[in-house]
């Protein structure tokens, strides 16, 4: 949908870098984080966790804990009903374990209690009496026939059959005539890839604090990406009436997607409702990394077709991923995104989800598109290299543009990717010279972006100040973009408008803080929400001047006569319209409600240089430039910011992040020392170049655009390294032993 | 649990003799605080040695240096003697840790602890260190090499501690270096490391050397064929063929999640090697700043 045929070009605030609004707060210890909520009386929850891969529970055995001095309750999943919808199910059944343990960590039992240390012992006296069970947690091992049955009958209805037990879901997208495209290449390659599972690595660990009264009504307050979404599954899992429970989030310290479904607030809520008190649970790193959601693991088979001069003739992915214990349908995303920067004659991706002994898979910025298009970059990369093509101009040559139909159905509107890529190519990173052992790669990346359902509402002050209220946490300086959207279309200064977040009950229905919606959606509905605060405005100001509202106009922040006919009258500005505004009808206030479409893709393309020890497998980032088109850059801080913590993010699952189960089906590195997340020294500076291609969708031209940035690092890197090392690298991450062991294979 | 601050060595020792092997010590604290909130140990007694006399000091003694069992890190990298005479140890004690831990964590502590990967405990084998024990029979030393008998075990007995490290005194024509490799740039363990320790002849050949070798095996080790392949030599390319070939032979690695038998193995040989020409090169600068 079409706001305006031109989007707006003449930004007074937008496109500034203004100071962010929640920076003194952060800096200062202020802000509140999940953690820092506490109410007087109190209790302390903690969660027994499976110490199994995958086991039956016989019997959980809580006297003993119940007796302890100081414990004031025990809940297991039999506190709860068995909801309907299998979604809901499934959430509830990895917040508790029904019946069987599905993963190493995997909740059992939790425990109320006056004091950490009195928590700690009552677990310690729970009783669970397992039967163990045969595991899997390679996603190859748990497609086959013969797998150990992680969960009965969980296959959708798109799985063919004879797909082994485990497969839950399969999807297939393309178009052209596969076979017929291969005959026309001049060179085929075919290569499989893996990709290990890796955590969104938030500093903030999940906390809560749940309070729920005799009365039925409950408060919750916590640490999320979506408070509706709360409010929602734990209404649903509680059998409660959504206005009975009111969630409110808390500051948030990085979510990255991982705080888009619950982990231990149904848990605080049921502790709550059983012992009478307030309950708080704050979960351990350790429990962050064996029980929340990392993202899914990979293999895949991609062959590529191409001519001698560059053209891509055919293309076919096979993506095989594993989301943990319970289905899901994170390779869909895959499938779709896989080979979206490219405008394919012939074009055929095929996804499968299989069921593992591992932790439910939960968003991670970009879920699916990572890995699958690491794939397809590494093998055009390749194809590059032994056809002796330039990888830029042969991307440039295959780009999907405006009117490509693309690989996953729609066709494309306005979208950057070529004058990204032209822009890369002009860039003096490109043709920097190397030195011995260092090599360049080059990576397109793509996300779909997504709008969704969005409410915001705005007050006018009578001082002539404005309060916009809206209801997704700010994981990414959605508050000042939010704030510098009002100002701009009010025509006031950005430091007369305060953004806050509100809880479930105050505003109307928020989708999650996903698909990089909020500065897109929020934002337009704020927009709408000020264009309908300036329509009452302008009302009152006709009344006031005594003619037809249709002849005020709004005009640098003051409303004025439409023309010589409208009459001759002084503009009003929007403090002087707000000072008397309890004489001309009361309280000015706007607002917007909509179920916002036109979201407009995103495409990036990453350029790495590295240098890697061949004597050792290291690697080093020596340069690092990501050209991204933002559609509009709001706050172009936070956009570049978006941009350097993508890559970020992407170098770090590139070398050194997994996921690392032992034979025994344990999760071996639960904490930051063995799961390597790169620290600050780990990278060079990474340089960012915004294009704004804007989007039609939007009436400022914004596009989403914190996704797409941790797409193109997985191959970007592994196309520096394997040209670096003169070998083929085809599994991430490429740790140290993994890269030696190559090159020393190599000989 | 009790929190002790005794002001001697024989009272620690008196503390940690009554105590049922459930005391324990508190120097820095680096290890031990994190192994209380992890939940691995739940100690009765802390006994805090900070308050011992010269526990926190760096003394010269006999051409050498004491260094008091307290002593952090950081205080060791801003010693400029002992910077300029053992520049391998204090570099490895510079890597423990963080910046913040640097202002707290030990030698002393990081030796007691006892783990495989310790970053200051080859370096200190090369250096030929000597830690002294406090215990209810008085003071005794022991070789560093000597010191770790396994993976978080000891040579200390019922009642001891150590209270200091000694490094040796030594010729101006010598000096050490350290390498450990790690997947990042920092805040992370050893896979494999090596401490070399050269002194040179008058003719700039290696009169004699000690090499050590840590994370490759279940405690550091000192590695005599590897010190023998290079001494009388200039570190000729063959000479560090076979300093490569005998730490590759020292290293008795597993396989884990930090790294491969074989990995740990190739690279622990191409620590050693790069130590030996940054320990050489070193040597040849302070033998010519003394001539």
């Amino acid at each position: 949908m079409n706001f305006q045929s031109k989007t707006k070009a003449d930004f007074k605030v937008v496109g500034t870098r203004v100071a962010r609004p929640d920076g003194v707060d952060k800096v200062t210890g202020r802000a509140l984080y999940g953690a820092d909520f506490s109410v007087p009386g109190m209790q302390v929850g903690l969660i027994l966790r499976s110490p199994h891969a995958h086991a039956i529970i016989n019997s959980i055995d809580a006297s003993e804990a119940l007796a302890l001095p100081g414990v004031k309750a025990v809940v297991t999943s039999a506190d709860w009903g068995i909801p309907d919808d299998a979604d809901l199910r499934d959430v509830q059944d990895n917040c508790l374990a029904r019946g069987k343990v599905l993963y190493d960590g995997h909740a059992v039992a939790a425990v109320a209690a006056k004091d950490m240390a009195t928590a700690k012992a009552a677990l310690k006296l729970i009783k669970v009496d397992y039967t163990p069970l045969p595991h899997v947690t390679d996603v190859d091992v748990a497609m086959k026939p013969d797998a150990p049955v992680v969960q009965e009958a969980r296959a959708d209805e798109s799985v063919p059959e004879g797909s082994g037990p485990n497969v839950t879901h399969y999807c297939e997208f393309g178009h052209g005539d596969l076979e017929a495209g291969f005959a026309k290449a001049d060179k085929i390659i075919e290569r499989s890839f893996t990709t290990a599972a890796t955590h969104q690595g938030y500093i903030e660990p999940h906390a809560c604090l749940a309070s729920y009264n005799t009365d039925g009504k409950a408060d919750l307050w916590c640490c999320t990406q979506g408070q509706f979404m709360v409010r929602d599954l734990c209404a649903g899992i509680m059998g409660m009436e959504g206005s009975q429970l009111r969630v409110t989030a808390s500051e948030i310290g990085g979510g990255f997607g991982g705080k888009t479904t619950v982990f231990i607030e149904p848990v605080a809520l049921a502790l709550s409702r059983k012992s009478g008190r307030p309950v708080k649970i704050v979960m351990s790193r350790v429990d962050v990394f064996r029980a929340t959601g990392p993202t899914v693991s990979s293999s895949m088979d991609v062959r590529i077709g191409m001519t001698r001069d560059g053209r891509i003739t055919a293309g076919e992915a096979k993506l095989r991923y594993q989301g943990g214990a319970f289905p899901c349908g994170t390779v869909d995303m895959g499938a779709q995104a896989a080979f979206a920067a490219y405008n394919m004659e012939a074009v055929r991706t095929q996804g499968w989800n299989a069921l593992t002994n591992r932790p439910k898979e939960a968003a991670y910025r970009a879920p699916g598109a990572p890995m699958a298009i690491y794939a397809v970059e590494s093998v055009v990369d390749e194809l590059c290299q032994q056809l002796d093509l330039d990888p830029l101009d042969v991307r440039i040559k295959n780009a999907a543009d405006a009117g490509t139909k693309s690989s996953y159905g729609p066709t494309f509107d306005q979208i950057g990717l070529l004058a990204t890529l032209e822009a890369a190519k002009a860039h003096d990173h490109y043709d920097a010279p190397l030195g011995e052992n260092q090599g360049r790669g080059l990576s397109c990346g793509f996300w779909f972006n997504f709008g969704g359902n969005t409410s915001v509402s705005m007050i006018i002050n009578s001082d002539g100040t404005v309060g916009v209220t809206e209801g997704n946490p700010d994981i990414g300086g959605s508050r000042a973009s939010i704030s510098m959207m009002a100002a701009e279309e009010l025509g006031i200064p950005y430091d007369k408008v305060r953004t806050v977040i509100t809880d479930t009950n105050s505003i109307g229905h928020n989708d999650v803080t996903d698909g990089s919606r909020v500065t897109f959606a929020v934002g337009l509905a704020t927009i709408k929400a000020a264009r309908d605060a300036i329509r009452v405005m302008c009302e009152r100001v006709a009344k006031i001047w005594g003619i037809d509202a249709d002849a005020v106009i709004w005009e640098d922040g003051a409303a004025k006569p439409s023309g010589p006919n409208a009459g001759n009258f002084e503009p009003m500005t929007l403090a002087e319209i707000a000072a008397i505004s309890s004489e001309t009808g009361g309280p000015i206030a706007g607002h917007h409600e909509v179920n916002a479409e036109g979201a407009g893709v995103s495409f990036g393309v990453h350029l790495a240089d590295v240098e890697v020890d061949p004597e050792t497998g290291a690697t080093q980032v020596l340069r690092y430039t990501v050209f991204q088109d933002a559609g509009k850059a709001v706050h172009p801080d936070y956009v570049e910011g978006q941009m350097q913590g993508g890559a970020a993010q992407g170098i770090g699952w590139a070398l050194n992040e997994e996921y690392i189960y032992g034979e025994d089906g344990l999760l071996q590195n639960a904490g930051f020392l063995d799961y390597r997340i790169p620290v600050a020294s780990d990278l060079p500076n990474i340089d960012t170049v915004i294009l704004e291609i804007p989007n039609p969708g939007h009436p400022y031209g914004v596009r989403g655009v914190g996704e797409t940035p941790i797409v193109p690092p997985l191959a970007a890197l592994s196309n520096a390294v394997s040209r670096a090392v003169g070998v083929r690298l085809t599994e991430l991450p490429m740790s140290p032993p993994r890269i030696l062991k190559a090159i020393m294979a190599e000989g | 649990m009790q929190y002790m601050k005794p002001q001697t060595a024989a009272e620690v020792s008196d503390i940690l003799a009554r105590s049922e092997g459930a005391a324990r010590i508190l120097g820095g604290g680096t290890d031990l605080l994190v192994q209380l909130r992890s939940g691995m140990i739940e100690p009765e007694t802390i006994i805090d040695i900070k308050n011992l006399s010269g526990i926190a000091d760096i003394t010269p003694e006999d051409g050498g240096l004491r260094i008091g069992a307290a002593v952090p890190g950081q205080k060791l990298g801003e010693h400029s003697g002992a910077r300029a005479m053992w520049p391998g140890v204090v570099e490895a004690c510079e890597l423990i840790g963080s910046t913040q831990i640097q202002g707290r964590c030990t030698m002393a502590g990081n030796l007691c602890n006892g783990g495989p990967a310790a970053d200051s405990v080859p370096a200190m084998i090369a250096a030929a260190a000597v830690a002294r024990i406090e215990g209810p029979d008085g003071a005794r030393d022991c070789n560093v090499e000597d010191f770790v008998t396994g993976p978080g075990k000891t040579v200390l007995g019922k009642g001891e501690f150590v209270s200091s490290i000694f490094l040796p005194a030594r010729p101006a024509a010598a000096s050490d270096a350290y390498l450990r490799f790690i997947p990042r740039t920092e805040m992370d363990i050893a896979v494999a490391s090596a401490g070399v320790n050269i002194e040179l002849a008058s003719d700039g050949t290696i009169k004699s050397a000690r090499v050590a070798l840590g994370a490759v095996g279940p405690r550091a080790v000192l590695v005599p064929d590897a010190a023998d392949a290079i001494t009388g030599s200039k570190l000729e390319d063959p000479v560090i063929a076979a300093l490569v070939r005998a730490c590759e032979a020292a290293a008795s690695p597993i396989d884990d999640k930090r790294g491969t038998v074989e990995f740990r193995t190739t690279v622990a040989g191409v620590l050693a090697k790069r130590a030996a020409r940054i320990a050489m090169s070193r040597a040849k600068d302070r033998a010519g700043e003394n001539t």
